[in-house]
């Protein structure tokens, strides 16, 4: 499922004087099977942008096209729901909004609440579990009695057993230790494969967004400031640098070792074998 | 010779209705003036750890000395104005509907006077540098600003100890940084001890020294050097290696003559600066 963004913009608080432009001119698309990372800083109108794609917000300007649906500016829209059941949002520390007594209650208030029977609920449950790497056992116990790393999987069960076609992450890997953070991210990656899941990661990870996005759209100050693939992004690290944004380890590195040594990789190294290979080039080529 | 802030001794706790001790017999001290990363996987115990320094939870046994204070329910109050935490949540720990409300609340509670008070909140932001937001909502900064906040709120109080229970990973990486120089920087003036628990291994590469907690045994202390030397131990007990150790690696792997034990990127890029030179 296609979501395209245009020429949009969003005002908090219309006609008060708490009136604050959060976005403005966004004219972005992501295409179905896609892997799309948005970075930007705190306030940079991602989380606004974020609540765009599934009609949580409405533009105050310009349309949003979600499938086959068009939210626009000041038309009310109804029948949200085939929406929101499509596009699934992962929103920061998912596990806070857990809730019910039992992790498969839990899971099935999603499905249930947009139709299905409890019976297919229940199945979805089970199917959703194994994906977020837990066993079934789980789903009998109170979602509170688990650590916070099953926790976190359990809310992302509770998104993926709505078999979204979306999946939209914010900082999905906030507060996990190294180990959870890669499992996690790698689950995200094989769903995404797999199941041709379209993906929008919103991250302050660069090493991520580089890692595992096709596109990568750099917000500043309420629009987008750029966006290409990773390699595009980053060949010119500077840029980033400038608006205070961090680059990946490699990346910083390599500007690093490039001025110490007065000499210019041919591209951006975005994994450290690649960066290990340049720079073994490099010494090769020796003090010519 | 380093003088012993804090003493751990044969602490064992057990969260109620949990078959397992979050802290099975740990042991260690804290030098005074010493910052020191306590890593470890979720679960490993860390948190219980700050809980118990802090007296917001008691061991099962073992005891626990702050300068020379055996720590118990009575003198609990006595060692909170030593100790000082700042958690994770930036959104969680206000309590004034201003920044300098919200700094004055703990010396409210320690019945400090008026005069005394605004000299502190006054002193205490200047430090974390937040002075121009005296009368600001705290609500309205961003998570760095709030944190240096919350970090101005435990320094009005004058502690030895600064205990930050993975104060820094809610923050994107600006305030992450702001955050981490602000508490460097008082390290630095006051003397402060700094207690980090933290998943960032780059920040816990510049600690003066680390202990890496496993399934609520403490499983080894020593510098960043010798705890990092453990590479792939690291990374079995779910946790990381800085990168420039990672890179050293690789480097290697290739052929590079690189020598092992860069902790930092400086280190590194130094290093191979002198092997091109040779070249």
């Amino acid at each position: 499922m296609r979501i395209t963004l245009d020429d949009v913009e969003y005002r908090y608080q219309v006609n008060t004087p708490f009136e604050h432009l959060a976005l403005h001119d966004v004219n972005i698309s992501m295409e179905p099977g896609t892997y799309t990372a948005i970075i930007g800083h705190t306030g940079s109108g991602k989380s606004t942008l974020l609540q765009h794609l599934n009609a949580l917000l409405k533009p105050t300007k310009g349309r949003v096209f979600i499938g086959d649906r068009t939210i626009e500016a000041g038309r009310k829209e109804k029948a949200l729901r085939p929406i929101r059941q499509k596009v699934g949002i992962v929103f920061q520390f998912p596990e806070h909004q857990l809730f019910d007594e039992t992790v498969e209650k839990d899971i099935c208030f999603g499905p249930m609440n947009f139709g299905v029977s409890e019976i297919d609920a229940k199945k979805m449950a089970r199917k959703a579990i194994a994906q977020v790497g837990l066993n079934e056992e789980v789903l009998e116990k109170s979602p509170f009695d688990l650590s916070g790393g099953q926790m976190r999987r359990v809310a992302i069960a509770g998104v993926l057993a709505m078999e979204p076609e979306v999946l939209v992450l914010d900082e999905p890997t906030a507060g996990l230790d190294p180990r959870g953070r890669k499992e996690i991210m790698d689950m995200f990656y094989d769903l995404h494969k797999a199941r041709g899941i379209s993906t929008i990661l919103v991250t302050h990870s660069m090493e991520d967004a580089a890692k595992y996005a096709d596109d990568i759209i750099i917000m500043h100050k309420g629009t987008v400031f750029k966006k290409g693939t990773p390699q595009e992004i980053f060949s010119e690290p500077e840029q980033l640098m400038e608006l205070g944004l961090d680059v990946p380890d490699t990346v910083r590195f390599q500007l690093k070792l490039q001025k110490e040594l007065g000499v210019r990789f041919d591209h951006p190294c975005l994994n450290i074998g690649d960066l290990a290979i340049e720079i073994d080039k490099a010494m090769k080529r020796g003090n010519r | 010779m380093v003088k012993k802030l804090v003493s751990l001794n044969n602490i064992v706790f057990k969260y109620e209705g949990q078959s397992r001790n979050a802290l099975d017999d740990v042991s260690f001290d804290i030098h005074q003036g010493e910052w020191l990363a306590i890593v470890g996987h979720n679960g490993s115990g860390k948190s219980t750890l700050a809980k118990l320094l802090n007296g917001l939870q008691f061991a099962n046994s073992g005891t626990i000395t702050i300068n020379d204070q055996l720590l118990t329910e009575e003198s609990v109050w006595d060692v909170r104005q030593k100790i000082g935490m700042v958690f994770q949540n930036p959104d969680n720990q206000f309590v004034g509907t201003t920044v300098q409300d919200d700094v004055a609340f703990g010396l409210e509670n320690a019945g400090v006077s008026q005069q005394v008070m605004v000299e502190r909140v006054h002193g205490a932001l200047n430090k974390v540098k937040m002075n121009a937001f005296l009368n600001q909502e705290p609500h309205h900064l961003s998570g760095g600003q709030k944190q240096r906040v919350a970090i101005a709120g435990v320094i009005a109080l004058q502690p030895d100890i600064i205990i930050l229970d993975e104060a820094t990973s809610m923050l994107d990486p600006r305030g992450r940084e702001e955050v981490l120089e602000t508490v460097r920087e008082l390290k630095q003036e006051n003397e402060i001890t700094v207690i980090s628990i933290t998943h960032d291994l780059e920040e816990a590469a510049k600690a003066d020294r680390m202990i890496v907690m496993n399934q609520g045994r403490l499983y080894r202390e020593g510098s960043p050097q010798d705890i990092f030397e453990l590479e792939e131990e690291l990374i079995a007990l779910g946790l990381d290696i800085p990168f420039s150790v990672k890179l050293t690696k690789e480097l290697q792997k290739n052929g590079v003559r690189v020598v092992d034990g860069h902790l930092t990127e400086e280190e590194l890029v130094k290093d191979l600066c002198e092997l091109h030179s040779m070249m």
